[in-house]
């Protein structure tokens, strides 16, 4: 019915999104609200698809459980929306089942670092070929803003009434501790630095991280007394890029410095490597 | 061999080249057994950081187009059981080992039991249709390994093989067969325009055909409520849809996937009905007690799950009662009672679990009942 009176993208009055072809259009309205950052790391993530030039038929998405975990069924390649946390176990048993495939995890922070947060660390540390993007958006959005292993200590949410009392996660230094060869951060207003970095991520070998971070005005932003522009303005006047910079440093503290960045670039073998290597016979 | 090294031989000879595991006793020897064998064959070999990843692992593996396993017992079979779910719900084919040992909680770690059954059959949350098999020696479980994957593969489900202890570490001869006596099955896989494929539109006996990832189809794979194409609907009708097919891929095809082993049930008054370990107590019962006079016949459950209703409502027509012989305090017995449906008495030989049930308590059973 809605084609009868829409005109159609590609039109001449629409013209056609350029990452059509990656995009199940047909699933468009997505869910994610006004001035939510996902939207942006999943253009990011799709065009850094594209450019980096890997065979996308053998690119895989995929996501957990929560806002970010609706990713997955965006995407048009093959792609699983699996159960909450589980996204990296699941992204190693497809990794490992076929080592040709290109393997992405994208999901949020409540989902890889709170019940997810054991998987996390030892796909690191076993350097599994996968690139993990987590969008941070300090809270659990889909469930209506709840307090998440990443929220800031003191801010407000649903199950923090009166204030976080809790410290969260520096994810980087947490990467980096793990095993991650590739760990960087930017936010989502920083889309050209997140568009090469997660080219090269998907391009290098071995377990990288992305963390970016992303408003979430409907439920962390309402109660913390920031719209999703005053957001954006604090990713602008907040933050410094300072790649290498010491992972002890990354703590991320808008009242202070955000620091930005690519922290990690290094060479160490895959999972896939050592396990050839030490458990096959030689041909 | 033991029964856990049979059910890890059992598994290679099925084609499973994938194996997510997580060391928990009595079921850690197959993790081993298949740590030095897959990379022997070509296949993979991980240990996880705990069974929810192990079995997840295994659902990854599987949509990258291998037959995959993992094996467990007790506490690791409650965790594993939200991702059973995912596997019901996505339609992925792989199989789970249960090496049960005595619970609840930690329970009885080096002692066998078969008090899972219940959580075998409704474990995940839902409502959903599942197979379980229930195997009986170490030769068995060989056998019923290659099954349990046939029946995964052609069903596309997850297929549960409820072993316990006992058989896991039991030494018995088994012999392997040569590898062109054993029939092997895998997923039907599609065919016709990629662009025009919908992942979960279903063939003749119910089953949709499934891709592997990499094949050019773009499938997503949800485990919420999706429709044919496989995308997320949360609507009634879908749900009513999609639960339909779940369930009736699996009931309408009962007679081909319950098993069932007879001994004298033709003239058999007292029907005696167990699975797994428990059934080698019940033909000794059975036979000591026939050559008592009494006229005893014993029906054993290959298949546990789907439930042989049929056979067991038929035989409470003309027998004049059934007792279940299982190492819990009532699970399949229940299910004994509701298909014989107040016609005949039904009495249970049941064990909290820790030591196999001694013929003689079924004896006694069979003289105080009947």
């Amino acid at each position: 019915m809605q084609a009868a009176t829409t005109p159609r993208a590609g039109s001449a009055l629409v013209p056609e999104h350029p990452l059509e072809d990656l995009i199940r259009s047909d699933r468009i309205p997505h869910i994610w609200c006004p001035g939510c950052g996902i939207g942006t790391a999943f253009a990011a993530t799709l065009t850094a698809m594209k450019s980096s030039g890997i065979d996308l038929h053998k690119t895989c998405m995929v996501s957990g459980i929560g806002c970010s975990g609706r990713a997955a069924g965006y995407v048009k390649l093959d792609s699983f929306h699996t159960t909450h946390g589980r996204a990296i176990p699941f992204a190693t048993g497809l990794k490992l089942g076929n080592p040709e495939l290109n393997v992405v995890v994208f999901s949020g922070d409540g989902d890889l670092f709170a019940i997810g947060g054991n998987h996390f660390i030892h796909a690191a540390r076993r350097n599994m070929d996968l690139t993990v993007i987590c969008l941070n958006n300090l809270n659990y959005g889909m469930t209506g803003g709840q307090v998440a292993a990443t929220t800031p200590h003191l801010a407000r949410t649903t199950t923090t009434p009166s204030g976080n009392p809790d410290a969260p996660f520096n994810l980087p230094l947490l990467a980096w501790a793990s095993g991650a060869t590739y760990v960087a951060r930017w936010t989502v207003l920083h889309t050209r630095e997140l568009t090469e970095s997660i080219q090269k991520a998907i391009t290098k070998s071995g377990f990288s991280f992305i963390e970016v971070l992303g408003p979430c005005p409907i439920n962390y932003g309402r109660r913390n007394r920031e719209k999703a522009l005053q957001t954006l303005k604090l990713y602008r006047e907040r933050t410094i890029i300072r790649n290498h910079a010491d992972p002890s440093d990354l703590d991320v503290d808008f009242t202070k410095q955000v620091i930005l960045g690519e922290f990690v670039d290094k060479e160490r073998p895959t999972c896939i490597e050592n396990y050839d290597k030490t458990c096959r016979l030689p041909e | 061999m033991t029964g856990d090294e049979a059910c890890a031989e059992g598994a290679l000879a099925a084609g499973c080249r994938f194996f997510g595991g997580y060391p928990i006793t009595p079921a850690t020897e197959i993790a081993e057994h298949m740590a030095e064998r897959l990379p022997q064959l070509g296949g993979t070999f991980i240990q996880m950081e705990d069974e929810i990843a192990a079995i997840a692992s295994v659902l990854g593996a599987a949509w990258a187009g291998q037959k995959g396993m993992t094996a467990t017992s007790g506490p690791g079979f409650s965790l594993m059981m939200e991702n059973v779910g995912l596997a019901v719900c996505t339609e992925t084919p792989c199989v789970i080992v249960n090496v049960q040992r005595a619970g609840p909680s930690t329970g009885l770690p080096t002692m066998g039991a078969q008090a899972d059954m219940m959580q075998a059959r409704w474990g995940s949350h839902g409502h959903y249709e599942i197979i379980a098999l229930a195997p009986s020696s170490a030769q068995e479980i060989f056998y019923q390994t290659i099954t349990a994957f046939n029946l995964s593969e052609r069903y596309r489900t997850p297929v549960f093989i409820m072993t316990d202890e006992i058989i896991g570490h039991m030494s018995e001869k088994v012999i392997i067969p040569a590898a062109d006596r054993i029939q092997t099955e895998w997923r039907p896989k599609p065919s016709g325009r990629k662009d025009r494929f919908l992942l979960y539109k279903p063939g003749k006996n119910g089953v949709a055909p499934m891709p592997a990832a990499g094949e050019g189809y773009n499938v997503h794979v949800t485990g919420l409520t999706h429709d044919e194409r496989g995308y997320p609907e949360m609507s009634v009708d879908t749900q009513a849809q999609m639960m339909d097919r779940l369930c009736r891929k699996i009931l309408d095809n009962r007679d081909d996937i319950i098993m069932t082993e007879s001994h004298h049930l033709d003239d058999a008054e007292i029907v005696l009905v167990s699975y797994g370990i428990s059934s080698r107590t019940s033909m000794a019962a059975m036979q000591q007690a026939r050559a008592m006079g009494l006229k005893v016949g014993f029906l054993r459950l290959i298949t546990v799950w789907p439930f042989a209703e049929a056979q067991i409502s038929a035989l409470a027509e003309r027998v004049k009662g059934f007792v279940t012989v299982e190492m819990n305090l009532g699970q399949i017995h229940l299910e004994v009672m509701r298909a014989a449906n107040g016609k005949v008495p039904c009495h249970l030989v049941g064990h909290p679990g820790g030591t196999i049930i001694a013929p003689d308590q079924v004896i006694a059973t069979l003289k105080e009942a009947f």
